[in-house]
């Protein structure tokens, strides 16, 4: 058993803790989310809702904690999809060189990224849930607290899940590509459908038929879910629509999630393998 | 172990349809300076990449440290040492950090680890600048933290592709000074040059290498012993007739036509033959302007071999872009 990627992870948190200007803006981002759109939305929508009757005997979830958990999703994708970069970087300043040379194997460079991304993951998860609570989100809200715990590790996991997919997707392409403006671009492109076609922000109930369909395979859609499930329970109601998360409903979440981490990680390896210095 | 730490045997590698290196052999024994001079585009970096595993051999067999670079190359990688033509050290990573993980991804213990910093940052050096972040650090101070980090795995090869190209006179020598120290411990050193002062005062064997073959190989002394034991420089009022005589000349060994001058090899004592050479070609009512005598140096050497100076070499643009890469400071 080889241990290599510990130095690739070593690696990647000292500088995620040396640049404070990158570390302070992807801890103050999420917050600055929450705390600007999250509650004006929150006060407008649950305005223009109020008027919609209560299903009777659904416990009402307002909007900021419906969107919490979709901020918690949007952050890590955003996090997670720019995460490969500094590989981008590493291969253009030839730094990347000295591990390739070494007897480290290849999938631990891709491991030690991962994990690293998922470190930052829970770093932002974690400031999200708690900012979230302060300014009255209903995270676990009437929760024990063994469920509380068993809850927020059930969002972690997912999390972790998650953001090593779509750090996988990254560093591939990162790796592939030669220069950073076209790296930009993919990115920029490829967010652009997955955070709007996904109930993050807004429920996907009233969305024309194929987006509705198209969300439904998508990540941040089934990590959104698999959040509310821990977080709000498995039945609540949001702006006049009633949700009930079952088992199956979870279980997608999670197989879905896992099925996408592990088809970006062959993507990963194969190109990981291609790269010549 | 036959105290060759690296063997080479019929090694071939092209890209494409460019052979890089055609047909080479050679070894490196236990403990030596050995360099490859040639011009750049010569095929040299390309032997040093297919020794460190970075490329796949095509054609031949090789073997480092005992182990096959085809078959065994986690071996090989284990076994050395690389600092390569590009300086590629974390700028944002300290002295001693860039060490660390460099430590760490050859899984040192971290006991060890420590205590190799610190004989390392002794050995170059750069005791005083350990917390200092990479990017702060002059081109010499770099080079010489790739050095350390070349090191610190205790490798039995270390190869060093370039090492002192874009550095002034007194960076390089001072960068010799730490070879011959690293020597002195132990440590075989492979390296690339196309400086000659550098693959003359540095190896205790060279071999020349031009379009991807090894010209010759030896110590600087029997190279240029080989040439001759003097040199003269002759400019004449007709090089070419003048040439002509003196090849038949006993004392001559041979004579090469540059532009303006001719360059003669003599293989006995030049003060018993410059008389006799010089009336020769008077003889033949032939002029002789310019006399100049010296002991041959490396430059002549390579002239001598592959019939081109190295700064014409450098034009070549034969494999460029494949393996030739400056030094970006």
């Amino acid at each position: 058993m080889s241990f290599e990627f510990r130095a690739i992870y070593w690696r990647e948190m000292l500088k995620f803790f040396r640049f404070k200007s990158v570390l302070f803006s992807s801890l103050i981002q999420p917050v600055m989310w929450l705390a600007f759109f999250g509650l004006a939305m929150s006060d407008s929508f649950d305005q223009l809702t109020s008027l919609i009757p209560d299903i009777p005997g659904v416990p009402k979830v307002d909007y900021l904690s419906y969107m919490g958990a979709g901020i918690i999703a949007m952050d890590v994708l955003f996090s997670s999809l720019f995460g490969g970069t500094t590989l981008m970087f590493d291969k253009k300043f030839s730094l990347l060189r000295e591990t390739l040379a070494s007897p480290v194997p290849r999938s631990h460079i891709i491991l030690g990224i991962g994990l690293s991304g998922v470190t930052k993951a829970f770093i932002q998860t974690f400031i999200i849930i708690g900012f979230g609570k302060l300014i009255g989100m209903d995270f676990f809200k009437g929760y024990t607290l063994t469920e509380t715990f068993i809850a927020f590790s059930g969002i972690m996991l997912l999390v972790a899940i998650f953001s090593l997919g779509f750090l996988f997707l990254s560093g591939s392409i990162a790796i592939t590509i030669e220069n950073p403006e076209g790296m930009q671009s993919i990115l920029t492109l490829l967010s652009m459908p997955l955070f709007f076609v996904s109930n993050a922000l807004y429920p996907i109930d009233a969305f024309p038929a194929v987006l509705k369909f198209l969300s439904m395979f998508n990540p941040l859609t089934l990590l959104a879910d698999g959040i509310r499930y821990f977080s709000l329970g498995s039945n609540f109601s949001v702006m006049g629509n009633h949700y009930i998360y079952t088992t199956a409903d979870i279980s997608v979440s999670f197989l879905g999630l896992i099925f996408f981490a592990l088809a970006m990680l062959s993507a990963a390896i194969w190109r990981f393998n291609k790269v010549n210095i | 172990m036959t105290g060759n730490v690296i063997e080479v045997n019929n090694l071939e590698y092209a890209y494409g349809s460019v052979k890089a290196v055609d047909d080479i052999s050679f070894t490196v024994k236990q403990g030596e300076i050995f360099s490859f001079l040639g011009p750049n585009g010569a095929g040299k970096s390309t032997v040093i990449n297919v020794l460190t595993t970075l490329r796949k051999i095509q054609k031949g067999e090789a073997r480092v440290n005992g182990y096959d670079v085809a078959k065994e190359s986690k071996s090989v990688r284990r076994s050395i040492g690389i600092v390569f033509q590009m300086l590629c050290l974390d700028h944002e990573m300290t002295v001693s950090e860039n060490l660390e993980y460099h430590g760490k991804i050859y899984s040192m213990p971290k006991k060890e680890r420590k205590e190799r910093i610190e004989e390392l940052l002794k050995l170059t050096e750069l005791e005083g600048k350990r917390d200092t972040l990479g990017k702060e650090l002059s081109g010499g101070m770099k080079r010489r933290l790739e050095l350390a980090r070349g090191l610190m795995t205790k490798p039995a090869v270390l190869f060093l592709d370039e090492p002192t190209v874009g550095f002034d006179i007194q960076t390089r020598m001072r960068m010799w000074e730490y070879l011959r120290e690293i020597k002195r411990e132990g440590t075989t050193i492979f390296l690339t040059t196309h400086y000659m002062e550098e693959a003359d005062q540095l190896s205790d064997r060279i071999s020349i290498i031009d379009h991807g073959k090894i010209i010759v190989t030896g110590s600087a002394e029997e190279l240029k012993n080989k040439l001759g034991k003097d040199l003269i420089y002759l400019e004449t009022s007709n090089n070419k007739i003048a040439a002509e005589i003196l090849r038949s000349l006993n004392s001559v060994k041979t004579v090469t036509e540059d532009t303006k001058s001719l360059r003669v090899m003599i293989g006995e004592n030049v003060t018993h033959a410059l008389p006799q050479i010089m009336e020769k070609i008077r003889e033949e009512g032939i002029d002789i302007t310019t006399v100049n005598i010296k002991k041959p140096s490396m430059d002549d050497v390579f002239v001598h071999y592959t019939g081109h100076g190295l700064r014409e070499g450098d034009t070549k643009e034969k494999y460029d872009g494949m393996e030739t890469e400056g030094v970006s400071e």
